[in-house]
């Protein structure tokens, strides 16, 4: 049996349309907890990524695990933060997304 | 109807419920950060089904499991991962360039030129992210928190990447070859640029793909051409891939010398020697490793009935030899009955009969065991990068 049949097998076990399942989410939708350094973190962190980046990767790493995210986004993919910057977001992301507090806010 | 619509079709008849992002939990304890949970909606991005979205920008976007019923993941339904923005870019304004101080000399080629100069050849390979299951990891490992779905497999048709570089012609320096997309960081980060072996670039099976499933590769997967590394994980699969340089000397860009880099040693031999430290080596072949797909973990079976579970298994290109369930936590092992071999580097279906006599809780373990006498591990072979992650699954049915 070739991989054309194959996969015309597979094609084959094919059903019924799709049920509208999608939500229409983008990343406006998403929320971050309010507190001191958030517009830094919505205005540097957004620069390149959505902000669910900070979700997903909640409640589990300590200060120093996101001291060393934020170094990484600054002294490798370049953002553009000041010492005070870097001080202020990773306050703010372990005050309210580091391992110590409950589960992060959802979108 | 068209191919296309049955394609389309296809990944519809499985929206009924298994769906849920929520079946992510593998019963041994393991599972997704509390906040990867929460923010892994199911979004649909233009031209695909709604799929597990990880972050929106770059578009990180799982296979739910349910879709790998199929022998084939379809198209609409294939995971979707990028380090920075999707590129667009017309068929007609694409080139690929071959150039580099190991080739002889320089070429270039459009969509049409490739395609008419070539044979034209086809495989069949599991595409995995490095990264799949990282969400997984105990202890969380920071990066995207994948489930079990940032893979899928597929029939990949192109041109071979070695009769592309033996026109241009492979000099005695030519050492790897560095590819780069069309996609580029938004500051002064590093492009996300990854090298391969000479060995693994010349193997027949690694081409430069236009097409996925007999359909033009989605934009989210690489349009209008990417490579494809059968065996090795989807790092090196470059998306709209734009220019190949051989080099004469180990490319040391960020994405092969600092990130994706497992310890020296803990997975063995990575077979890229140029790319080898005194402290660790890039991450290369797939390991194997096995995952039950239908009825879902979780799901309750009726006592006494039969229920047949259905599984795949697959590994780095030496192929499935068996794949063994134990219902006793381990202590006895049955093999499963393995589906047709579609090919050393896709996955393989297998399944399995059982038939609860008791209610509660039935626990099935799966393991694959690979041609090459590889076989899945007990427990987490812990890693800083969350690489690897090929720990024998264990899947709680609730018979009632």
């Amino acid at each position: 049996m070739s991989l054309k049949e194959a996969l015309r097998g597979a094609i084959l076990l094919a059903g019924v349309a799709a049920p509208a399942l999608a939500t229409a989410a983008d990343e406006t939708s998403l929320r971050l907890a309010d507190g001191a350094g958030l517009e830094r973190v919505q205005a540097y962190c957004s620069m390149c990524h959505s902000l669910d980046y900070i979700l997903m990767n909640s409640p589990f790493q300590d200060k120093a695990g996101w001291e060393k995210t934020v170094n990484k986004m600054v002294k490798v993919m370049g953002a553009p933060l000041t010492a005070e910057d870097i001080t202020s977001v990773v306050g703010y992301l372990d005050s309210h997304y580091g391992k110590e507090s409950p589960p992060a806010a959802s979108p | 109807m068209d191919r296309r619509r049955f394609i389309l079709g296809s990944s519809g008849a499985l929206a009924g419920g298994l769906l849920s992002p929520g079946v992510l939990r593998a019963a041994s304890g393991e599972e997704l950060p509390a906040g990867a949970v929460a923010s892994g909606i199911l979004d649909a991005l233009p031209g695909k089904q709604p799929l597990i979205k990880r972050s929106f920008r770059p578009p990180n976007y799982e296979t739910p499991i349910a879709y790998y019923k199929h022998a084939f993941t379809p198209n609409d339904a294939f995971y979707v991962r990028w380090h920075t923005g999707v590129p667009e870019i017309a068929r007609t304004e694409w080139r690929l360039r071959i150039a580099g101080p190991g080739v002889k000399s320089e070429r270039e080629f459009t969509y049409e030129e490739l395609r008419r100069k070539f044979k034209m050849t086809e495989v069949a390979a599991v595409n995995q992210c490095s990264g799949n299951r990282r969400g997984l990891f105990a202890p969380h490992v920071p990066g995207v928190q994948w489930g079990y779905g940032a893979m899928g497999n597929a029939v990949w048709r192109g041109v071979r990447l070695k009769d592309v570089l033996e026109d241009a012609g492979l000099n005695a320096a030519a050492l790897e070859v560095v590819g780069n997309g069309a996609d580029a960081p938004t500051l002064s980060g590093p492009d996300f640029v990854k090298s391969l072996p000479m060995w693994k670039a010349l193997e027949p099976d690694t081409l430069i793909a236009f097409e996925m499933n007999g359909e033009p590769l989605p934009k989210w997967n690489g349009f209008p051409a990417r490579l494809v590394v059968p065996g090795w994980t989807a790092t090196y699969w470059i998306k709209a891939v734009t220019e190949l340089t051989v080099s004469d000397k180990p490319f040391d860009g960020f994405w092969m010398k600092t990130a994706y880099r497992v310890p020296k040693g803990m997975f063995g031999a990575s077979g890229f020697e140029s790319q080898d430290t005194e402290q660790n080596s890039p991450i290369t072949a797939i390991k194997v490793n096995s995952l039950v797909v239908d009825p879902a973990p979780g799901a309750v079976i009726e006592r006494g009935k039969r229920a047949e579970v259905l599984g795949i298994a697959w590994d780095g290109g030496s192929g499935i030899r068996s794949v063994e369930v134990s219902l006793d936590g381990g202590a006895s092992w049955r093999e499963a009955k393995l589906g047709r071999d579609l090919g050393k580097y896709s996955w393989r279906q297998w399944r399995f009969a059982i038939q609860p006599a008791q209610a509660g809780t039935v626990t099935l373990m799966a393991r694959a065991n690979a041609r090459d006498g590889a076989t899945q591990v007990n427990s987490l072979v812990f890693n800083p990068a969350g690489y690897h992650h090929n720990v024998v699954q264990r899947v709680d049915y609730h018979v009632a």
